[in-house]
């Protein structure tokens, strides 16, 4: 009997083990966007950078050129790989400290400017990497590390909605919030994932896809209780929506 | 046959980088370099390069980090304060044995200190400045002709080495004109094509992967050790220097850029006046020409060092002496530029002392 291959490793994913927790959704992200990036036959082209957080290693699980960028810097450095070379696919993969704190000023020049690269901004509300410390993205009340008594509004403010900041941008080309905590929610963001890669090839601007995703171990919850969280009380401070699309239907 | 044309020391190097094939610039406005942006901005989409006013020095560099992952040759200018915010970025090029070229148009400082020239960055170049171990290439005009043929020289030392070059200018030099003559645009032939490890998508190869770190120590001191090996290799081929009526000299004065040029009139007063002085200029201020210093302090009765700063090169030109002779300082801060009367001066009552 001649077998059928029903799933496999995407091509533009090496056979380097991911080096996240059990449980943790950046693997799915990544496989989203590998995913894509086989369908549109982009891996070739393509030039990734990755950021300072718990994807630190992303250029070594997407099989495509890529460097890390210093944190906060991705788009600064794929505004500097795109100018070069205009006509290749470039991509900054970010955590919320690195896009939304220390990078802040990048992320929002690179979208004004319409900077014809694609980011995949995975909003877990924590500093993953560095033991759970406060975000930008961090929950009103949520306890940190560094907020240890809870988040608290009038001092440390309030979670940062970065689609929200950047929807007024006329550079966007595309801006969605979306998440993975269901297969439905994940045939969604792969969808997503097109459009903002899309937005790039045809030139039409800068693309962003909002992920929001879990850290479960510096929630302190499993992986479980972690999507659970998630869709109980990240979903409702960032809303799951299309905020810009310029890119219409795709096949 | 090249053209001579009177030009402001930010314009030429401007052109003398485009000329020396610099592809992609990117940069944010700063006294007194702001001609050189301004020249680019206007002449580099006409000869159909790219240029690029980025939001801030942090997001200037790390541009210039991308592009260089590209193998492109790419650079930017800034001024001192400038240069501070680039510190991080410049350590990951380093780090990350990237080719790329910087200007800094040094003014006084610290802090936000004035737009006059100063040469008060020479620790932050040679030393450091940003994190970790490493080793920009530092080079420094004194006449605006050198500053030109230099874009040429860092633009090949950054290709050849894989490791950024530093040119110090200062406000003097960035500000006043003279007339130069431009050489013509090199042709892409001798720019090297980087193919074996630039990211420019994988096509048909295995990726490309760059990067500064190695979470693993023992890697990353293999790592720090191979860049050290060419560290050294640039220390033993690349020093550039001037000297100056050293043959006879019984001071040896030592200064860079535009104090070495002013220290050619004192020179010429102090041998009017009985003092045979001479003058040792480090064009390349690291790798330091340790070299000619430590020779001169053989022959010599006194080596001197001038600078617009309290005293940073100085604590080189001791090491290369080693206590064999005197080595008295003399130096204005602040954005002030020493005449050389004053300098004159300064030697007169150094030498009397001495004698
Ligand atoms: C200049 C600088 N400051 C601080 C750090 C330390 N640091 C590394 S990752 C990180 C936060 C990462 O959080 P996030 O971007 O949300 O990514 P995650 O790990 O959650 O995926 C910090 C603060 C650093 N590497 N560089
Ligand atoms: S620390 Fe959190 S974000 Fe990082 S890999 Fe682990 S679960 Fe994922
Ligand atoms: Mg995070």
């Amino acid at each position: 009997m001649k077998g059928i291959v029903a799933f496999k490793r995407p091509d533009a994913l090496t056979s380097k083990e991911f080096t996240y927790c059990p449980g943790c959704l950046h693997g799915v992200a990544h496989r989203l966007v590998a995913e894509i990036l086989d369908e549109m036959k982009l891996t070739d082209q393509t030039i990734m950078v990755a950021p300072v957080g718990c994807s630190v290693f992303a250029y070594e699980f997407f099989d495509v050129d890529g460097t890390v960028a210093p944190h906060g810097r991705a788009t600064a450095v794929a505004t500097g790989i795109k100018r070069s070379l205009p006509d290749r696919v470039v991509f900054t993969y970010q955590g919320d400290g690195d896009l939304a704190a220390i990078g802040t000023a990048e992320t929002i020049h690179t979208a004004n400017r319409g900077e014809k690269i694609t980011t995949i901004f995975i909003n877990n509300a924590i500093y993953g990497m560095t033991g759970g410390q406060m975000a930008p993205t961090s929950l009103v009340g949520m306890k940190t590390t560094t907020s240890p008594y809870g988040r608290k509004a009038d001092s440390e403010g309030y979670p940062i909605h970065v689609c929200e900041l950047l929807q007024n941008l006329n550079g966007v080309a595309y801006l969605e919030r979306v998440t993975l905590l269901t297969p439905r929610d994940i045939i969604t963001a792969k969808k997503a994932i097109k459009k903002a890669f899309t937005a790039q090839v045809r030139g039409l601007g800068y693309s962003l896809v909002e992920i929001v995703s879990t850290c479960p171990t510096n929630w302190g919850l499993s992986p479980v209780e972690s999507l659970e969280w998630a869709k109980q009380k990240m979903l409702p401070e960032f809303p799951l929506k299309v905020f810009i699309d310029k890119v219409g239907d795709v096949k | 046959m090249a053209e001579k044309i009177l030009l402001k020391g930010n314009e030429a190097m401007a052109e003398a980088a485009l000329r020396a094939g610099c592809q992609v610039y990117f940069g944010y406005p700063i006294t007194p370099q702001s001609e050189l942006i301004e020249y680019m901005a206007k002449r580099m989409p006409e000869i159909g390069r790219t240029f690029l006013q980025a939001e801030s020095e942090v997001a200037a560099v790390n541009m210039i980090y991308g592009a260089a992952c590209t193998g492109t040759r790419v650079m930017t200018s800034t001024s001192s304060p400038g240069f501070s915010l680039m510190m991080e970025g410049v350590s990951y090029i380093a780090g990350a044995n990237l080719p790329a070229v910087f200007i800094n148009v040094v003014r006084g400082g610290p802090g936000l200190g004035d737009i006059q020239p100063a040469q008060s960055d020479y620790f932050q170049g040679t030393k450091g400045g940003g994190h970790g171990d490493y080793r920009l290439i530092v080079l420094s005009p004194a006449t605006i002709q050198e500053a030109v043929n230099m874009m040429f020289d860092a633009f090949d030392l950054a290709d050849r080495y894989r490791n950024p070059v530093l040119i110090i200018a200062d406000g003097l030099l960035g500000q006043m004109m003279e007339p130069v003559e431009l050489p013509d645009f090199i042709t892409p032939d001798r720019i090297p094509n980087h193919e074996g490890w630039a990211l420019r998508g994988k096509g048909s190869r295995e990726q490309h992967t760059i990067t500064s770190f190695d979470l693993d120590p023992v890697k990353l001191e293999e790592m720090n050790l191979k860049n050290y090996e060419t560290y050294q290799k640039i220390q033993e081929n690349e020093v550039r220097y001037e000297e100056y009526l050293m043959d006879d000299a019984e001071v040896a004065f030592v200064a860079y850029g535009t104090m070495g040029r002013i220290l050619k009139t004192t020179i010429r007063l102090a041998r009017e006046a009985g003092i045979k002085a001479g003058l040792i200029r480090p064009i390349s201020l690291w790798p330091f020409p340790e070299k000619p210093i430590r020779e001169a302090a053989e022959k010599v009765k006194m080596v001197m060092s001038v600078e617009m700063s309290m005293g940073q090169m100085v604590e080189d030109v001791r090491l290369a002496v080693s206590g064999k002779v005197p080595t008295p300082f003399y130096g204005r801060t602040g954005g002030i530029v020493p005449t050389p009367t004053e300098v004159f001066e300064a030697l007169k009552r150094e030498w009397e002392a001495l004698v």
